[in-house]
């Protein structure tokens, strides 16, 4: 009986296996990284990489296409809970575009500018990420901190800025500086809210933080155990108390509920106090090797 | 007196790459990190050391001595010190000015960088007149200043990218490379007084 019980487990996760699989369907060497799109089941995943199972980029359930399939891209509609109508929106690197798409579904007044530096990236969201653009949708091919720059010489404002960056595991290291985030900072309108996603471990942890709190102050961080990210909710004026955000993701969660995104889970999730080397050193213009700490 | 000046070349390969390195850095923040602003202060970089070594190769025509050489790292570091202070302003100016990038990043790795890249360019001509002493053995003199200098050049990137990045402020890497050279330079010139004209 055990003996048969135990065959059929084997038998089980064998198949389990083969279908979890995962199946390289593009490949393509762009200008900036390689882009790499596989399925395992339902789902297909962007990595920026040469080998499959690295870091995904974004993951679509082509069964369920709303639903959120990544932890960090749930995480990051944590923004919702400090501007729960955001009329004006900043992405900075799309990857297969997930949260803009939903952004959009769920405010469709909302100006959304999408900001992605490599061209095959946004034509790789719209063939098999079902990305398409609305009419209140700009997406800019460009360096995200040359947009910022240019947005905040032309007095652009907004009140969601999301900073998710990365390419594979390389990070863009002009986009983790203080000044870089004052340029951020100087395009968030009263009580904006800028959203990034981090890295949780390695020494780069503590110095992001730091960077992070030498200009927006105190900011709510946000660790799940479902994911090795850490977003940053970083507001232009006062942190909202946790009474506050607990009744707007009362009110927000059940049209987030088709993208399997708990706003409430987050509330209790999120920290106020600093558990980070306070004494390291803030990433400036002139100090950023974000790539070299982050592999201490 | 022969190793002074192979030390003189090797520094000069050093601060070339060290200083191309932090250049690419110091433009990220206004022209991004595509790969077009590589190709600029490439360009720049290539171009100035090719009109230096034109330069150097008719200086080395007028009575070269090694003080005229050490001369020459004293004026390559005061033309790379300003970088300290006038590399910000200038490509806040640029990117006023320059809506692309790329042009952008020309501009600016030209007005930044031509004038101690052409200098530091005088270095590799200059020192093979003053090593060579027979025409038989020109080639190899000039071979060993070539494996000198670019082998500087190799460690310059390799101590730069891998941990000056990790371990100084740009600025304070620009500091340290100008009192390489001041040092390097003013050695030159005490050991031509002290061997006699």
């Amino acid at each position: 009986m055990t003996a048969r019980l135990l065959l059929a487990a084997v038998l089980c996760a064998a198949t389990l296996a083969e279908t979890l699989q995962a199946q390289v369907i593009h490949r393509q060497r762009s200008m900036y990284s390689t882009i790499l799109i596989d399925q395992r089941g339902d789902v297909i995943c962007l990595q920026f990489s040469v080998r499959s199972d690295q870091r995904n980029q974004s993951c679509m359930d082509t069964r369920r296409p709303q639903k959120m399939v990544l932890a960090y891209t749930r995480m990051m509609m944590a923004g919702l809970l400090l501007v729960p109508e955001p009329t004006s929106v900043l992405m900075i690197g799309m990857g297969g575009g997930t949260i803009p798409t939903v952004l959009a579904e769920l405010y469709p007044d909302a100006a959304i500018d999408v900001v992605e530096i490599d061209p095959a990236v946004v034509a790789v969201a719209e063939q098999f990420f079902a990305f398409e653009a609305t009419p209140n949708m700009r997406v800019i091919t460009l360096d995200g901190r040359v947009f910022a720059k240019r947005a905040a010489l032309n007095d652009s404002a907004y009140d969601l800025i999301l900073l998710d960056a990365f390419n594979g595991d390389y990070i863009p290291e002009h986009l983790t500086t203080m000044e870089f985030l004052s340029e951020v900072r100087s395009l968030m309108k009263p009580g904006a809210v800028a959203v990034a996603n981090t890295f949780a471990v390695s020494q780069l942890y503590h110095h992001e933080s730091t960077t992070y709190q030498g200009v927006f102050g105190d900011f709510l961080n946000l660790k799940t155990s479902a994911s090795a990210n850490r977003v940053i909710l970083a507001v232009n004026g006062p942190l909202p108390d946790n009474t506050t955000m607990r009744s707007r993701a009362a009110a927000l969660d059940p049209s987030l509920r088709v993208y399997d995104v708990r706003l409430r889970d987050f509330v209790r999730q999120m920290s106020r106090k600093p558990d980070w080397d306070t004494t390291a050193r803030p990433l400036t213009d002139q100090y950023s090797p974000a790539n070299l700490l982050r592999n201490r | 007196m022969n190793l002074t000046i192979y030390s003189l070349a090797f520094l000069g390969g050093f601060t070339i790459m060290s200083l191309e390195l932090l250049g690419g850095r110091m433009m990220q923040p206004y022209f991004g990190s595509s790969v077009y602003v590589w190709g600029s202060i490439i360009t720049i970089f290539m171009l100035s050391l090719s009109l230096g070594y034109l330069w150097g190769g008719r200086l080395s025509l007028r009575a070269p001595t090694l003080g005229k050489f050490g001369a020459i790292f004293l004026i390559a570091a005061v033309t790379m010190y300003p970088l300290v202070y006038l590399a910000e302003p200038t490509m806040e100016l640029i990117f006023r000015a320059i809506e692309d990038p790329r042009y952008g990043s020309l501009v600016a790795s030209g007005i930044l960088f031509v004038v101690p890249t052409v200098i530091l360019g005088i270095i590799s001509p200059y020192s093979v007149r003053l090593l060579v002493e027979t025409t038989e053995r020109a080639g190899q003199v000039a071979g060993r200043l070539y494996f000198v200098s670019t082998l500087g050049s190799a460690l310059g990137t390799l101590a730069t990218s891998f941990y000056f990045v990790l371990w100084f402020e740009m600025n304070t890497i620009v500091t340290l490379l100008t009192i390489a050279l001041l040092i390097m330079g003013a050695l030159g010139i005490v050991l031509q007084r002290w061997s006699g004209p």
